[in-house]
């Protein structure tokens, strides 16, 4: 028993040093890839995606940032919010600060549960808790809410946090991996278009950054005509490159979103955001 | 712009006939403010939604209309237009996207209080002239501007 | 609320900037299940007021954009004056919200 435990500990000492980076080691150096690509960059401009890359697109999406259509999810997501479930609470009690100004803080790892949650996801078992029908993931109400959730905390600075938890870890290495794995048909990783080429062509359209993706979640689009969550856009990415989309709030999106999120810490929120 | 003019002097014969079959609301000069001509609309050819429109498909190029449109759109669904003038006594003021299957998006009537100015957002189908057409002083004149709409790699 | 108004009131020239829900479908896209036509449903015609007097009308197709925006300019308006915005669709569907220029 003594062998058995020396020798696991010898084990589990002896990974790092097989050259696994940490987190921070990630973040840094996802940064410092970005610095090096787009120089002229200010690190607080990644928030708008291609407009911080892209003086032309730039200035079209300020002409709708003017007055824009998801003026009108803000609106409806603030009633939907405040009216009260069948029990007569309000999604004010599951969240805290009442749900007002807390967007940086999602996805996080609930050590309890075991399992990353997204804003999404706690919306939607706030609903569930409260005796509520669940809402569909990817459009309508809950995106609705979920504009409302990020335009009250617009400016707040993101933060996510990986515990000291090896499932927390493993969740983040997770969403690592799907963002460099290739995948698909046409054979492409996220980070092939949002790192590697971010900045580039592909037909007409421009690639947007990956640093500072999530800031702007969720995200009216001109394409949908309507307001879209976060993993509504995985899936159709995954599409894209011809591979079968993941379920909207799968281990595997939720994951995504966990280390994808993590990457633009330090960045502000600035949802719902406007988009082609 | 000649190009326009020289287009419009050859095809005046056709608009001749092609306004007698058009119907109701052409020609009459007077129309009710506010009123939805569905002619104008419907109309597959600029000449023909002017004539419907405005009472009128001759017009002159000026470069005292300024339009504000994108070189290249962003999404052909939604295109920032702004229309404003340098211009006395405007009444109305039409916007065109020739490569539409109706090219008229929208006309606007305005009463003597108005500023020369108008902005919208309009589809696009596809890459061509974004026409702003002036109504002043019972004479049209335009400007119009090529806006390039792309098809996106990223489903856009 | 399904039209947004903001109007200001500057150096004598008074901005109004709205926003407007709506399909604005143009009659032309096909249901990607049934293969049929959707049927247009746009709005046809916006109204403006100023303190009850008629300032603009706009004649709309089906090829304004969704959720359409749209901004005029007049001469005169102070803050407090009432904006009226109102629209009606060829679907004989209505709507008019009234804001105050700031």
């Amino acid at each position: 028993m003594k062998k058995l435990l020396a020798l696991a500990i010898a084990c589990l000492v002896a990974v790092p040093l097989v050259g696994m980076a940490t987190p921070q080691q990630d973040l840094s150096e996802f940064r410092d890839y970005y610095k090096q690509r787009f120089p002229g960059t200010p690190f607080e401009d990644y928030i708008n995606g291609v407009y911080s890359i892209d003086p032309a697109s730039r200035e079209q999406w300020q002409e709708i940032e003017e007055f824009p259509p998801y003026e009108l999810n803000i609106s409806a997501g603030e009633e939907l919010f405040n009216k009260p479930f069948a029990n007569g609470k309000t999604y004010a009690s599951c969240f805290e600060n009442g749900g007002i100004g807390i967007r940086q803080n999602y996805p996080y790892f609930d050590t309890e549960l075991g399992e990353v949650i997204t804003l999404e996801l706690a919306i939607n078992r706030c609903r569930e808790a409260n005796g509520e029908k669940q809402l569909k993931w990817k459009r309508g109400p809950i995106a609705d809410i979920s504009a409302y959730m990020a335009y009250t905390s617009r400016g707040k600075i993101f933060d996510i946090k990986i515990p000291d938890d090896p499932r927390a870890l493993a969740a983040y290495e997770r969403g690592k991996k799907h963002f460099y794995q290739k995948r698909g048909q046409l054979n492409m990783a996220c980070a092939d278009c949002h790192k590697f080429y971010a900045g580039n062509m592909v037909r007409a359209d421009l690639l947007s950054p990956a640093l500072g993706h999530l800031t702007h979640f969720p995200v009216y689009r001109s394409k949908w005509g309507g307001m879209g969550t976060t993993h509504r856009r995985y899936g159709g990415c995954n599409e894209q490159v011809r591979a079968k989309a993941y379920p909207a709030q799968s281990e595997e999106y939720r994951a995504l979103e966990y280390f994808h999120t993590y990457m633009s810490n330090g960045l502000a929120v600035n949802g719902p955001g406007a988009r082609k | 712009m000649n190009s326009l003019r020289r287009k419009f002097i050859k095809t005046a014969t056709f608009v001749g006939v092609a306004a007698t079959t058009i119907g109701t609301g052409v020609l009459i000069p007077q129309r009710v403010l506010g009123a939805y001509v569905k002619a104008a609309f419907d109309a597959k050819d600029v000449n023909g939604a002017l004539m419907a429109s405005l009472g009128s498909d001759q017009h002159s190029a000026s470069d005292a209309i300024k339009l504000k449109a994108p070189d290249i759109a962003e999404n052909g669904a939604v295109v920032p237009i702004t229309v404003s003038a340098d211009m006395g006594n405007i009444d109305s003021i039409a916007i065109i996207s020739t490569g539409n299957v109706s090219p008229l998006t929208s006309t606007y009537n305005l009463t003597p209080a108005c500023e020369p100015f108008i902005s919208t957002r309009i589809k696009m189908a596809k890459t061509s002239d974004v026409i702003a057409v002036v109504k002043a002083d019972g004479k049209l004149y335009s400007t119009s501007k090529e806006v390039k709409v792309t098809i996106g790699g990223c489903g856009g | 609320m399904a039209i947004k108004i903001r109007a200001k009131a500057q150096d004598g020239v008074t901005t109004v900037k709205t926003l407007m829900n709506h399909e604005m479908e143009t009659g032309l896209r096909k249901d990607s299940k049934t293969g049929e036509k959707i049927p247009a449903h746009h709005i046809t015609e916006v109204t403006a007021e100023h303190n009850g007097k008629l300032v603009m009308t706009a004649n709309w197709g089906g090829a304004i954009s969704k959720n359409p925006y749209l901004s005029f300019k007049f001469k005169g308006g102070a803050s407090g004056d009432k904006i009226k915005v109102s629209w009606v669709d060829n679907k004989g569907g209505s709507d008019s919200t009234e804001a105050s220029i700031s």
